[in-house]
């Protein structure tokens, strides 16, 4: 038999059929649902008199529109009240498990999904969100979808598809002190800019992959959109399989045995060919931070603003005068000190309880800096209560930062947590396009590492020198 | 959604990587249904923060009145997985985007809602870039524009997206007479999710 990449066994075990001229009818053995890209694919079925096809396969949560002040307290916002509020209706009415507002599994989709070991190796899974390559981490194909598409899998459990290349982003050596996996991902998008994979899966591979904690493969993983790809996994091993083991949802007894012999077929097959490949020595980085408009604007944290005028490609030109323009930043200058207004430390690419801790263990015995508020929302109620049990929230409280419930929060500015006009953030999120954390603002993008030892000083920090 | 034949001006907005932040913002996508999205698309581009057009922005130039054809820079479409981004293009007449490249998602969105993602060529792309408000025809049946110097190039698409869009076949329809074969893939592949 060919040697075959994941990706492709992946997608061989999951073609249930393969039409001439049509592309193939892909299975789905999980969607995940929230409230902002699923009401209208609710409707869709309502029209055509449609069921959910499998609601033991869809579970449903709340995170984007979700308020993090409080989560007993009314929704501030109509639209938001009522999107949620239509959120609950539509599960009801269909079946769905639904993680709402009071739930204690309730939280950001791409956290609650491998959380719950929901999320297996091997497994396709879609959700209406671009950072659902998240799940890759446990070496899921796991895809972002529109609004119509969420109606398709909802109908009918399968995905029209056409198969993606595969590309293989190896990673080397040891990473140096206070250089973290976000750094990675961020050194790759600067390298291969942000449509760099556009019609590819990444195949994230390397001797320092395989060092990584599950959660810091999530945080790779997360942000393979970043870089355009489709879709972005790690093949699983023994730390995915402990990571798995006793999670709700993943099986157990004889079958996890049955599971585990199964997901150890997965890996890439000696001398399968990747469409493309691209090679990094960790031993190199250092942390990173961006600059511009788009997550590919990223340099390393002690480096030089670029100069448009060192750029030949009129429109790449122009497109850099613009970023730094809407950044207020100058061409030359480095970013170290630039004094910041706003550190939120969350989401999907970092909010999970190691990122958590990550930040605590900078804020510790220091304080934020009396210019910057500093915002801490944990990813799922289980981050949150794991960090109490910590004692993680009070490090952040008594140094001056909110510690919040659960939700995507200030990453896209729906719920409320926003930027003024003209505010710098470092953020732990995964976009710094314009207005994304608020109109006008202006986002940094950055570590949990980076973002807190910032907001201890009020500017941008390389944090080894806190270390 | 059918489509096969567009002649347009067209409207060019010549910047590389217009994100779906920028389409239709966050602010927006509060909605549950697709009605009024139309308004927030270019919303902080468009408008300044009083709700007043900004002159300067190529949608509000008296020229680009009634274009159907959005002529943009490589990788339109990028970020964010939301469908608000066509629904509020098709909602201000756009029936069509010209570019070097789309981003994935973007691209089958806009597939699933009549809104035609042209691929060129550079050389074809610099001269619409450098000609706004010019006439373009697009025939998809030849997967042929006419540029406004007269010359055709030819564009690549999805066969069976190209088959659809032609012959306005609804893609869940084809999917739900499918039903036999995804049964018989779940008989065979019970979840590994415990119940």
């Amino acid at each position: 038999m060919k040697a075959r990449t994941i990706v492709e066994k992946i997608w061989d075990n999951h073609v249930v059929t393969q039409q001439p001229g049509a592309p193939a009818l892909l299975y789905i053995d999980l969607h995940l649902v929230h409230e902002v890209t699923s009401p209208q694919a609710f409707s869709m079925l309502r029209q055509r008199d449609l069921k959910v096809r499998r609601p033991d396969l869809t579970v449903a949560t709340m995170d984007h529109s979700t308020p993090t002040y409080s989560r007993t307290l009314p929704v501030l916002d109509p639209a938001g009240a009522a999107q949620l509020e239509q959120m609950e209706k539509n599960c009801a009415e269909f079946g769905i498990r639904l993680y709402n507002r009071l739930s204690d599994h309730q939280g950001i989709v791409h956290v609650i999904g491998p959380e719950q070991g929901l999320t297996q190796p091997g497994m396709t899974i879609t959700c209406g969100d671009s950072h659902t390559a998240t799940h890759g981490a446990v070496g899921a194909l796991a895809f972002g979808i529109g609004t119509s598409q969420v109606g398709h899998v909802l109908a009918t459990q399968c995905l029209l598809q056409t198969p993606s290349e595969t590309y293989a982003i190896q990673v080397d050596g040891a990473l140096k002190k206070g250089v973290s996996a976000k750094d990675i991902i961020l050194a790759v998008i600067a390298k291969i800019g942000i449509g760099g994979g556009t019609g590819c899966v990444f195949e994230y591979i390397g001797s320092t992959i395989r060092g990584l904690s599950m959660e810091e493969r999530m945080t790779i993983c997360n942000m393979s959109i970043e870089g355009g790809a489709r879709a972005g996994l790690v093949a699983p091993d023994d730390t995915t399989y402990q990571y798995l083991n006793g999670r709700e949802f993943a099986p157990r007894g004889g079958a996890w045995d049955a599971a585990v012999s199964c997901w150890k077929q997965l890996p890439t097959d000696e001398g399968a060919e990747y469409s493309k490949h691209l090679r990094l020595d960790a031993g190199e980085l250092e942390p990173m931070v961006t600059f511009g408009t788009n997550p590919g604007m990223g340099i390393p944290i002690s480096g030089a603003i670029p100069n448009p005028s060192s750029i030949s490609d009129p429109m790449a030109k122009s497109d850099l005068v613009k970023a730094l323009h809407y950044m207020a930043l100058e061409p030359g200058k480095p970013l170290l000190g630039h004094p910041i207004n706003v550190v939120f430390v969350g989401s999907c690419t970092n909010s999970r309880i190691s990122d958590l801790r990550a930040a605590a263990s900078v804020i510790k015995g220091r304080k934020v800096n009396p210019k910057v508020r500093m915002l801490v929302v944990p990813g799922s109620q289980q981050v949150k209560k794991q960090a109490e049990a910590e004692g993680l929230d009070k490090i952040f409280r008594e140094a001056g930062a909110d510690f919040r419930e659960a939700g995507c929060s200030m990453c896209l500015a729906m719920n409320g947590d926003q930027l003024e006009p003209g505010e710098y953030s470092v953020s732990t999120s995964n976009r710094n396009f314009e207005g994304r954390q608020g109109k006008g603002g202006r986002t940094l993008l950055a570590s949990p590492l980076t973002a807190a030892a910032s907001a201890v000083t009020g500017v941008v920090t390389d944090v080894r020198t806190l270390l | 959604m059918k489509f096969q034949t567009l002649e347009s001006k067209t409207v060019v907005i010549p910047t590389d990587n217009i994100d779906t932040d920028q389409i239709i913002p966050a602010r927006y996508l509060k909605a549950i249904s697709k009605d009024g999205l139309g308004e927030g698309l270019f919303r902080d581009w468009r408008f300044n923060a009083d709700g007043t057009p900004k002159p300067d922005f190529p949608m509000n130039r008296p020229e680009a009145k009634g274009a159907q054809i959005l002529v943009a820079g490589d990788n339109f479409g990028c970020g964010s997985s939301r469908e608000h981004a066509p629904w509020a293009l098709t909602q201000n007449g756009i029936r069509a985007v010209i570019s070097t490249s789309f981003a994935d998602i973007f691209k089958g969105n806009a597939l699933k809602n009549g809104l035609l993602p042209v691929i060129v060529p550079p050389d074809a792309h610099s001269e619409l870039l450098h000609s706004p408000g010019a006439v373009v025809k697009i025939d998809l049946r030849s997967q042929t524009l006419v540029l406004p110097d007269g010359r055709t190039v030819e564009f690549p698409i999805d066969g069976f997206a190209k088959h659809c869009l032609l012959e306005g076949v609804d893609e869940l329809g084809y999917m739900l007479q499918q039903k036999s074969a995804i049964a018989a893939y779940e008989a065979a592949h019970p979840s590994s999710i415990r119940a």
